[in-house]
């Protein structure tokens, strides 16, 4: 039974792959979209998770904004200045929410200059016109109205792939003298040939990016058991330590 | 054809149409069911396992609003009808899906005892929801351990 945890608060340090399920995943690949999902319901994570699978995305599902932040380093972008940047090619996430709302999410975002290309999507539950609008003003790529479908992501996915620039600041970066990276436990798919420079990449004196890149890892620590503190998280807490969260999505690989 | 395996997918697929007839599955439901493959075959189940706990928790923070002695905190009640409407529409529970809808007007009315009714209705109707797809989760396993495949039930 997935357990209702928050997300992983992974550290850059120790971010392997942020797809699902931990260890069976495959590493991140640059050329993967990867997607970050913002949404309170548990329920409604599995669900989006599963559409998202199914159109080829790389996943990583939150319960709450302050989530999202943290795990994209906004909260305390000075910190992250340093660290790798995230690859995140959209945000999709729900609009009511405890604590922080999606639209507020969304503005944080685009106030955000490492994140504020990449596409958020809103979705909801209510057909309320003013709240689509408001979200499109403020920079929304789209609004999905729940419950979710598959052709809805289907869409998205679509113009993603049209239309990914993925900016400088939005790129992996490694540090010149890193280790070269090596897979994971799970080396069960194939993984693709490295290719140096990434099309995006148009600063000609970055150091080539390697296509997987996956950080060790510490071994999966048990999920703990913890309540969803939406509401008392805040971004001046310290990052709390690494809660590897196995989103259980079942059955998948 | 072995006439057992014929048998069960026949009393499966009228048992699926019956679910929908009756209203309580919609076409949110069969989308799930799409999402499932040979490679994720308990999505279905599992998705709906974390409904019905949602289910739990949400009527038991309800039946504890609800509970006050002196004022209710109607703003509360909404708040977990809210979810547990999202999360049904979210499955295709359908009937759940609509006494919410029911339920959110009569927090916003401040209807106590409309409330009160209205969650006891609620309570009922996922627990029938449970055990209706729990039978049907029993046939689909009948079906496949006595080796045949379950049907992909065409609902329109």
């Amino acid at each position: 039974m997935a357990s209702d945890g928050g997300v992983s608060c992974l550290r850059r340090s120790e971010m392997m792959s942020v797809g699902i399920g931990g260890i069976d995943s495959p590493p991140l690949d640059v050329d993967e979209v990867h997607v970050l999902a913002v949404d309170d319901s548990l329920v409604d994570r599995i669900v989006i998770e599963r559409l998202l699978r199914i159109t080829s995305c790389k996943v990583t599902a939150v319960d709450s904004g302050w989530r999202a932040l943290e795990f994209l380093g906004i909260d305390n972008e000075k910190a992250s200045a340093e660290l790798d940047r995230l690859k995140v090619d959209l945000i999709i996430t729900d609009y009511c929410m405890p604590g922080m709302t999606g639209y507020e999410l969304l503005k944080k975002i685009k106030e955000s200059s490492s994140f504020r290309q990449v596409p958020v999507v809103i979705m909801s539950s209510e057909n309320v016109i003013t709240r689509i609008d408001r979200c499109l003003e403020e920079g929304a790529e789209d609004f999905l109205l729940k419950p979710v479908k598959l052709a809805d992501v289907k869409r998205l996915r679509n113009y993603l792939t049209r239309d990914v620039q993925v900016s400088n600041g939005n790129k992996r970066k490694l540090p010149e003298d890193s280790p070269p990276l090596t897979l994971s436990h799970d080396s069960s798919d194939s993984s693709p040939p490295p290719s140096t420079l990434s099309p995006d990449s148009s600063d000609s004196s970055s150091p080539p990016l390697s296509p997987v890149e996956i950080f060790s890892s510490p071994l999966l620590s048990p999920l703990d058991d913890e309540d969803d503190d939406v509401l008392t998280s805040s971004p001046e807490s310290t990052p709390s330590p690494v809660r590897r969260q196995k989103m259980r999505s079942p059955g998948l690989d | 054809m072995d006439a057992h395996v014929a048998q069960l997918q026949m009393q499966y697929r009228n048992y699926i149409l019956s679910l929908y007839q009756q209203g309580f599955l919609d076409d949110q439901f069969t989308e799930l069911k799409s999402l499932q493959d040979d490679g994720t075959p308990d999505f279905v189940a599992e998705v709906l396992s974390l409904f019905f706990d949602d289910c739990v928790k949400l009527v038991g923070n309800m039946a504890r609003a609800l509970d006050q002695t002196g004022t209710v905190d109607f703003s509360q009640v909404g708040a977990n009808v809210h979810q547990l409407k999202g999360s049904s529409s979210s499955v295709g529970a359908k009937r759940v899906k609509g006494l919410c809808i029911n339920f959110k007007e009569l927090c916003e009315a401040k209807n106590y005892e409309g409330c009160v009714r209205c969650l006891q209705q609620v309570d009922i109707e996922y627990k029938t929801l449970k055990a209706k797809l729990q039978d049907m989760f029993n046939l689909e396993k009948q079906i496949v351990q006595a080796g045949g495949i379950v049907p992909q039930v065409d609902i329109n």
